[in-house]
């Protein structure tokens, strides 16, 4: 993992983002305790003030909360509610650039469906 | 936590001016990267605040009280510099020792441990290191201090990757269990991007920049694509400079790439520290 000072997404996002991954994955279950802003940006040199500002989105969503003196931890549905939001961005992030990409190509949408069809059954 | 605050500072050395006019504040508890290019004036304004030359004009405050000759003021300040202060004959533990007579809050114990984890021989004597262990002899006695405000000037000097990592790690380490203001000088300006909260560009002694480096993001673009459709967005816009490749053209642009309305057929980045340095300060 790094993240790129240099990426599309400021470094808070790609923290928030990659948290996110990681309850998704189930690498950091609901209810256990995630690692903290000092350990995060530690490891992957990144300005302490830069990670609490990451953390403070997921807190803000209610997919982490705090544990006075304790630390961060997994709220409870937050996988599902990651999932869902997810959902609602697979079709503006992935289904829009594929039909645009696909114009360009002079893919027809029906050979788009048999190519998912296709993609679908490996 | 020490809040620095400088004043209209001006110098010069003989027909060279060195520094014009600088007004800034170095605000508590930030990591600010300094940069500039060779000769910019980076250092000499970090001796200047360090009260190891003086100024021509202007001056320097330390939460609130001018520093020039203030033994207190200057006690809550630390500079790694180019230059060693400590006699070329004291072996590494003593310049420790000497350092913690200065610092009352020197952390001797942090001091040894991280020697052992760089594997920086304190027996040795000053003189008798490279120039690479030299820098780490330096940067540990500057994070063993424990100082409100610590100056670094090109801290990686000589330092191969490994290390110039472990010290950007200990930096961080450092900044979390004692928070403090740290100043980092250096050219390698993408490894530490990540690191700083706030750049402040020097050029030719005249103060650029003095921004969040989350702002900093939103100050360029580049665009590239077919030459004549980069030609069409690019008028009537800022235009720093450009890259012809072939029929391809990268433009960078200043301004927030979020705020523009850019064609599709466009490829659009934002600017890094590092390009957006390398713009400003190309003469």
């Amino acid at each position: 993992m790094h993240f790129n000072p240099d990426g599309e997404k400021p470094i808070y996002v790609q923290m928030a983002e990659w948290i996110e991954e990681n309850i998704l994955s189930g690498a950091f279950p609901e209810e256990a305790q995630i690692p903290s802003t000092t350990d995060i940006s530690a490891q992957y040199k990144i300005n302490p003030a830069t990670a609490l500002k990451g953390m403070n989105i997921l807190v803000d969503k209610g997919i982490i909360y705090k544990k006075r003196g304790l630390g961060m931890f997994v709220s409870e549905g937050a996988a599902e509610k990651l999932r869902s939001e997810r959902k609602q961005e697979f079709f503006e992030k992935f289904v829009k650039s594929l039909m645009s990409e696909a114009e360009k190509l002079g893919i027809t949408k029906n050979e788009v469906i048999d190519m998912i069809e296709r993609g679908g059954d490996k | 936590m020490s809040t620095i605050e400088i004043k209209n500072l001006s110098k010069s050395f003989g027909k060279n001016q060195a520094l014009s006019d600088v007004t800034l504040t170095l605000k508590e508890n930030c990591i600010y990267g300094l940069l500039g290019r060779n000769g910019a004036g980076k250092s000499t304004l970090m001796n200047i605040i360090n009260n190891r030359i003086f100024a021509d004009s202007g001056e320097i405050l330390i939460d609130g009280i001018p520093s020039r000759d203030n033994d207190k003021a200057l006690g809550k300040l630390h500079m790694m510099g180019e230059q060693l202060l400590y006699a070329p004959s004291l072996k590494v533990s003593e310049m420790f020792k000497a350092a913690a007579c200065f610092y009352p809050e020197y952390d001797m114990e942090y001091a040894m441990k991280l020697s052992e984890e760089y594997k920086l021989n304190t027996k040795a004597k000053l003189q008798k290191l490279s120039t690479g262990y030299r820098s780490i002899a330096k940067i540990i006695n500057a994070l063993a201090c424990n100082a409100d405000v610590v100056f670094f000037d090109e801290p990686v000097l000589g330092l191969d990757a490994n290390h110039r990592d472990m010290f950007y790690r200990q930096a961080i380490e450092k900044y979390n269990s004692r928070p403090a203001t740290f100043v980092i000088s250096t050219h390698l300006i993408e490894e530490a991007a990540g690191l700083i909260e706030r750049a402040v560009v020097i050029k030719d002694g005249r103060l650029l920049l003095d921004e969040d480096t989350e702002a900093i993001r939103s100050m360029g673009y580049s665009v590239s694509g077919k030459a004549s459709l980069v030609d069409e967005f690019a008028k009537g816009r800022e235009v720093m400079s450009e890259d012809t490749l072939g029929g391809l053209k990268t433009a960078y642009i200043k301004g927030d790439r979020f705020s523009e309305n850019i064609p599709d057929e466009l490829e659009v980045q934002p600017l890094s520290l590092q390009s957006l340095f390398i713009h400003l300060t190309n003469s």
